[in-house]
């Protein structure tokens, strides 16, 4: 088996029959390089969305209130729960440890907005400088809402691009002034927001002047905040979910609304969500497995195929062996080494290629959904290993059964 | 050298059977060269095959050097055939990717033998049929004589007991057929048993015995006056 002489033997063979050698081998290295490069895309896509979704604060909480369904206390049922202030505070002072970034919120749908003689209805938010955080909104000039701010109460305002475009058109808008409600307002940056043009034709100001100009002394219209983010992803979800249920617990007991009251307190939490998006994931590489395992069957019958057409081409060189005194074994012995060596450098060839590929352009890829396409080696190893031992079996049935041939039969075909 | 008792040998196809050799006794002595005729389906194809142990017998005995042929495992008359035997073919036979070389030292690579040493050999050989400049074409690069003679050096390169040739100068035309027709008398001359299957009368009077074959036994066998292939080119 491992004789230089055979191995010459076999070299020449393979370098005589150079158009053979290359289909054989590349059909391996294509079947091999198109499963690394779908598993890698695979892993890219992954990859992806989970960092797509976790910049989305994956650890978000949002609370917001509606009225009650219950009787509690002697209260009747169809109060409206109003958060406020100290409600906010309350929450923060207890829970504090367990958030990361917290911010009340005070918002209106469509406020009327001008500037000069452009107007439009949009969303003002009043909120402190978390919420930059929250809602993952990219400054893209000027600044966004500061402690001093909310201090001050001062009427500035953070637009969306969407705003700028309307309103500004090219104009740097920095400094401006714009006027919600008539009432005047310094324009202090722009934000972007990977939530898109939705996202983006809104605005924010600061919390204490929106409860100011809108009347609305300490109440506020909900309150959001981010949980801790730890390494491991269950434990995140576990304090993210006991977390969201304390403090609904807790402003149930500030409001008095019944423990078991669905409707008064609403506490939504993204975690769970993205619970959610990674069982997608998961199914979704399941697909690309199942698709990638397809292929290496579909290798597997191929290599098989080819080996079937190369013994059937060579019988009669068999029978000319045989005749010159070649034993049956040797000749089983020599297409098995020569297809096993073939497969294994094709496939080799197309597993190093395809990592190279996946090396080469996947930081490139400028997608949101793919990203750091990479495979595993072990796995692509293994394959390559399984498609040169499903080769050599599927090979070894024909070549045995040509070697067993009587040459004289082998000699007769053409 | 070839001592042959009562072989019979039927070919089935299907429900036909044809019985192609009914009860050949035929000896060879070392350094004859006889020729086996007969008209297609006489069974000269078959009895050579059966020599040479590419086909095997229904009955009858077989010695070849001294050595009874019968039962023989696929193993045992590769070894044979590759240790008593030189097989020379109508079509030539050669493998079409390897050099004339490559092709005359095969059977040497079977007998286990170093490359040099293989090379060596089968470049003696080439000389001695007169292709040595030619040893490294390919046999689509040869004409049909220099491919038969490659064979032939082929089947000398083993240095077999027997050389055996089905129809040699089959695919050949009248002069090369009559050089290398000399080359197996100049074979011959040296000492090597060699047995030729034709149809060819002209061929087989180049030889010194001829037997001949029909319906699957032998009707004549005789010693004739050997014509030397050289006085007719």
């Amino acid at each position: 088996m491992f004789s230089i002489e055979r191995w010459q033997e076999i070299f020449e063979a393979l370098s005589k029959n150079k158009l053979r050698t290359f289909l054989t081998g590349l059909s391996v290295a294509s079947g091999i390089f198109i499963l690394v490069i779908l598993l890698g895309f695979s892993k890219g896509i992954e990859n992806g969305v989970r960092t797509q979704f976790e910049q989305d604060a994956t650890n978000e909480i949002s609370i917001w209130t509606n009225v009650t369904s219950k009787e509690y206390k002697g209260l009747n049922p169809g109060r409206r729960i109003q958060l406020t202030n100290e409600s906010f505070d309350a929450v923060v002072n207890k829970y504090g440890d367990y958030l990361e970034r917290k911010s009340p919120i005070y918002s209106l749908w469509g406020a009327r907005v001008n500037y000069k003689n452009e107007s439009g209805n949009y969303r003002v938010r009043g909120t402190n400088g978390d919420y930059q955080f929250i809602e993952n909104a990219d400054i893209g000039s000027g600044r966004f809402i500061s402690a001093a701010d909310i201090a001050d109460s001062k009427k500035v305002v953070v637009i969306g691009n969407k705003v700028k475009k309307d309103l500004f058109k090219d104009e740097d808008p920095i400094n401006k002034n714009i006027s919600i409600f008539d009432m005047p307002f310094k324009v202090i940056g722009v934000y972007f927001d990977p939530g898109g043009e939705r996202e983006e034709s809104g605005m924010y100001i600061p919390i204490t002047t929106a409860q100011k100009i809108f009347n609305a002394g300490n109440d506020i219209r909900s309150m959001e905040f981010t949980s801790k983010m730890s390494d491991n992803f269950d434990e995140a979800v576990a304090l993210s979910k006991s977390v969201s249920e304390a403090i609904e617990a807790q402003l149930k007991q500030i409001h008095t609304v019944a423990p078991d009251d669905t409707s008064a307190v609403r506490v939504w939490y993204t975690l769970e969500e993205a619970k959610k998006i990674y069982s997608l994931i998961d199914t979704i590489s399941a697909v690309f497995w199942f698709v990638g395992i397809g292929t290496i069957i579909a290798g597997i019958v191929g290599v098989g195929n080819i080996m079937l057409i190369i013994v059937k081409e060579r019988t009669k060189e068999m029978g000319i062996r045989k005749a010159l005194g070649a034993q049956p074994m040797s000749i089983v012995g020599m297409i098995l080494q020569e297809a096993v060596f073939v497969t294994m450098f094709a496939g080799l060839f197309g597993l190093i290629a395809g990592l190279a590929l996946l090396e080469g352009v996947g930081p490139q890829i400028d997608s949101d959904f793919i990203k750091y396409p990479q495979v595993d080696f072990g796995i692509a190893m293994t394959t390559v290993f399984l498609l040169v031992f499903a080769g050599a079996l599927a090979g070894f049935i024909p070549a045995y059964r040509a070697a067993k041939i009587k040459p004289i039969i082998a000699l007769r075909e053409e | 050298m070839i001592q042959i008792k009562d072989l019979h040998k039927s070919y089935h196809m299907g429900s036909n059977s044809l019985h192609v050799l009914k009860g050949i006794n035929f000896n060879v002595e070392e350094g004859e060269l006889v020729s086996i005729m007969g008209s297609s389906g006489s069974g000269k194809s078959t009895l050579l095959n059966i020599i040479g142990m590419l086909d095997e017998a229904d009955k009858g005995s077989y010695t070849l050097d001294g050595v009874s042929i019968k039962n023989l495992n696929e193993k045992i008359a590769a070894k044979y055939r590759n240790q008593f035997l030189g097989f020379v073919f109508q079509s030539f036979n050669l493998i079409n990717y390897k050099s004339a070389l490559d092709n005359v030292s095969m059977p040497l690579y079977y007998q286990g033998l170093k490359r040099k040493e293989r090379t060596e050999r089968a470049m003696h050989y080439l000389e001695k049929v007169g292709l040595a400049d030619w040893h490294h074409h390919l046999p689509s690069e040869l004409s049909g004589g220099q491919k038969q003679r490659v064979a032939i050096a082929r089947a000398m390169a083993s240095e077999p007991k027997v050389l055996l040739a089905d129809e040699p100068t089959g695919a050949l035309d009248t002069t090369t057929s009559y050089e290398v027709m000399e080359l197996i008398q100049q074979i011959n001359e040296e000492g090597k048993t060699i047995l030729i299957v034709t149809h060819e009368d002209d061929i087989a009077h180049m030889t010194k015995r001829i037997v001949n074959l029909k319906d699957g036994v032998i009707i004549d066998d005789k010693v004739v006056d050997q014509v030397k292939a050289k006085v007719n080119v």
